[in-house]
């Protein structure tokens, strides 16, 4: 939601990357503000995954321009795990898989190193375990998932589910959300939705990639982006969306071509 | 490997000191009458100087083994000391009267011998240098007729069970460490266990090499009588030296009708430094005689030191019925070489053997599980199962494996699963992206591919071990 006395959260201005050599983003440009849901749409390899992968501070892509400000401060100043703990996080397209550690181990040193350095109190074992149920209950997840390794043998759409049970109990600032939709039924995706809507607030933001515009109707977004060859080139309301979903992308480059002609 | 990774790997060595406690040092050197002096300062019966004389003899027409996956200088027998003894009567009735600086080290090794004691109720042994300096509990013991002491108050105090024992299931001629091991061992730990007694605690010895340049030859012998059982805990560290330094034990088990003997050791011997200088060449020989029915002997290990460690901790199941069992973590780093696995030989009828293997190499380390399972035709209904998992950190370590599996009759079964994995930059970065460090991350990880073999550990154990772990491994993924 767009609120009046919102802060600024997330600047990126002219951001390039290259990965092995190969140039993926190409002075891409966007805005997010506190309370503020985004949506960023765009045909396969246009990067969208690599743009969120920067932004939580991947060491494969190098930054070859540009800057990004998170709360007033310079992102590539921090390492990744200190981004996570000032409360960026990404739900990842493809969640890995750690055998041999236990999912209940995991989250409760991830919850617990996060809580630390926000100055707040650990959870021990059998806390935990009572705070971690309460939020599976909100994803309609088993507790068996305590059990398993992180991620190993988990369906796609748990592997989601279990994303989005991370991001409930970290209390991020600056979600991105990438293609958590695509692998989910349509009962999970209601859930995982109502989920991320219940911790929508007015001082955090959420920016989401996806492909379907369906995911939009239960996650409701204030903007709107189209990326194409590693650049944010058209960005409307949910409308757009709609538009997106009859026409695909063909046209939104051509206005783009068509614009950036003008403008020379 | 990134930059994270080495420096997480590359954290100094915590035991590297040197306990100034004058010495009884033998000058370099090996004859026969090296072994006289050994066994007169030892004040030893004629047939354990007969035992190491003829052990010598061996000695000298053997060669060193060339087969292990190991690659080091050759060593020079006659320039190392093979005698060295605290100058401090070693007769102690309590801790107090242990040298305070002596118990200063223990201290540093992060190992405070009354807080263990009073915490899980240990008897410990205390070895320092070759000689053993302080045995606790032990009237505790006693009162349930379980000998445990050192091997050179056994000799003395105990001729008949010792000479009954020693050698038969490690003979001399086993092989060229063992037999050098025979010939010149100079203390180590003895433990008996009567008839139907089980013993009430865990028992502990602390192994440390102290001298520079003296090479530690320990031999310990167990004794698990009809219906007996035993928990063992063995530890070991060593000062950091720049000379390379041999290691060369001997452990013998004997398990009788339904014994049971189950041995753990915790090795952080002197691994060398990060360009693979110094270090201890571990070369030891560990076997278990399952003799009677029903028998039991489990070996679990966490190798985490040494610059060379050769060693197959290995069961002989005669008895019928009788277990094996082999749980190993060996940890490799910088230029450490570990080659160490187990034999398990089946000769009694329906003989079980479990041997679970998890290897670790960080650095430029290379790490080699080599293990036997042999079925005598006399086996039958004998069964096996081997699971040898490898784990690469970075990208300049070695993992091999060598199994050998020879069966001779054709209603037994073998089974053998093996993997490698390798902690990739994308778990860790998983883990950084939920505000997890590097380091931490590696610790979990690690303490996730281990956890069958440290459940094997009692609980004080599993605790030192998973820290020497995280210790031994920062900073090597990135
Ligand atoms: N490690 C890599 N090595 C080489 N090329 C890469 C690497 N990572 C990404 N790319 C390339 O960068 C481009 C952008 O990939 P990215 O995953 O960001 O696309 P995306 O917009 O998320 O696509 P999708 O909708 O299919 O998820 C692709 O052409 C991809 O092949
Ligand atoms: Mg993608």
């Amino acid at each position: 939601m767009i609120y009046q006395d919102s802060r600024l959260l997330l600047e990126v201005r002219g951001l390039c990357a290259t990965v092995n050599g190969t140039e993926i983003l190409k002075g891409l440009d966007l805005t997010v503000r506190s309370g503020e849901v985004h949506a960023i749409m765009g045909p396969n390899g246009s990067g969208k995954s690599t743009f969120s992968k920067i932004l939580a501070g991947h060491s494969a892509y190098e930054v070859t321009g540009g800057t990004v400000m998170f709360e007033g401060q310079n992102l590539f100043d921090l390492a990744p795990e200190e981004r996570a703990r000032a409360g960026v996080f990404l739900a990842f397209q493809y969640p890995i898989e750690i055998p041999g550690v236990g999912n209940s181990q995991f989250l409760r040193l991830t919850y617990n190193t996060v809580q630390t350095h926000r100055g707040k109190e650990e959870l021990d074992p059998l806390e935990f375990d009572d705070f971690v149920r309460e939020k599976m209950k909100l994803l309609e997840m088993s507790p068996d998932f305590l059990e398993r390794s992180v991620n190993e043998g988990f369906s796609g759409g748990e592997k989601k589910r279990n994303e989005i049970l991370q991001m409930a109990m970290l209390d991020p600032r600056l979600a991105i959300l990438d293609e958590t939709d695509s692998g989910l039924d349509i009962d999970a995706l209601r859930i995982v939705a109502n989920g991320v809507n219940q911790l929508a607030n007015k001082d955090n933001a959420i920016v989401m990639v996806t492909h379907y515009q369906r995911l939009l109707n239960y996650i409701v977004p204030d903007y709107v982006h189209v990326m194409e060859a590693g650049r944010i080139i058209k960005t409307g309301g949910k409308e757009l969306a709609f538009e997106l979903e009859t026409r695909g992308y063909d046209w939104v480059g051509v206005e783009h071509k068509a614009a950036t002609r003008a403008a020379v | 490997m990134s930059a994270t990774l080495q420096n997480l790997v590359n954290q100094p060595y915590k035991h590297g000191f040197v306990t100034s406690i004058e010495s009884d040092v033998a000058p370099k050197g090996l004859n026969a009458d090296t072994i006289r002096m050994i066994s007169s300062k030892k004040k030893e019966p004629e047939w354990l100087l007969e035992f190491r004389l003829k052990s010598y003899e061996a000695w000298l027409k053997m060669e060193e083994p060339a087969w292990p996956n190991v690659h080091y200088p050759k060593i020079d027998f006659q320039a190392i000391s093979y005698y060295s003894a605290p100058k401090q009567k070693p007769k102690l009735k309590s801790m107090d009267e242990v040298d305070p600086e002596l118990l200063r080290t223990f201290e540093k090794l992060g190992v405070p011998l009354h807080e263990r004691m009073a915490l899980a109720g240990v008897a410990v042994d205390v070895i320092f240098d070759s000689v053993s300096v302080a045995t606790t509990y032990k009237d505790k013991l006693a009162e349930v007729g379980i000998i445990f002491c050192s091997m050179s108050e056994a000799v003395l105090d105990h001729p008949e069970l010792v000479q009954k024992y020693l050698g038969t299931v490690i003979p001399p001629s086993d092989n060229f460490y063992a037999a050098l091991n025979s010939a010149v061992f100079t203390d180590g730990s003895f433990c008996y266990i009567p008839k139907g007694v089980k013993c009430p605690m865990d028992l502990s010895t602390y192994f440390r090499i102290n001298t520079e340049e003296s090479g530690q030859f320990e031999r310990t012998l167990i004794v698990a009588e009809e219906g007996a059982s035993v928990s063992y805990l063995e530890g070991c560290t060593a000062p950091a030296f720049s000379s390379n330094q041999l290691h060369a034990a001997v452990v013998e088990l004997v398990a009788l009708d339904n014994a049971d003997i189950k041995y753990s050791t915790v090795q952080n011997w002197y691994a060398g430094d990060e360009n693979g200088i110094g270090g201890i060449y571990n070369f030891v020989t560990k076997r278990g005689l399952a003799k009677g029915v029903n028998s039991r002997i489990s070996w679990t290990q966490v190798e985490t030191g040494s610059a060379i460690t050769w060693k197959y901790p290995s069961c002989v199941l005669l008895g019928d019925n009788s277990v094996g069992e082999f749980y190993s973590v060996a940890v490799t780093n910088h230029y450490q070489q570990a080659d160490t696995g187990t034999k398990m030989i089946h000769i009694g009828k329906n003989t079980r053997s479990t041997i679970v293997s998890k290897g670790i190499s960080a650095g430029h380390s290379n790490n080699s599980y080599r293990g036997l399972v042999k079925i005598a035709p006399s086996a039958t209904g004998a069964r096996n199962y081997s699971q040898c998992d490898s784990m690469l950190v970075g990208h300049q370590s070695g993992a091999h494996t060598f199994p050998y599996i020879q069966v001779a009759n054709n209603n037994s079964q073998v089974e053998h699963e093996a993997s490698t994995s390798k902690i990739g930059e994308d778990q860790l970065f998983y883990f950084a992206q939920r505000g997890i460090d590097a380091e931490a991350a590696v610790s979990m990880i690690i303490n996730g591919f281990c956890k069958d073999v440290f459940q094997q550990l009692p609980m004080e154990f599993a605790v030192e071990a998973t820290a020497l772990l995280s210790f031994k491994l920062e900073g090597s993924v990135g």
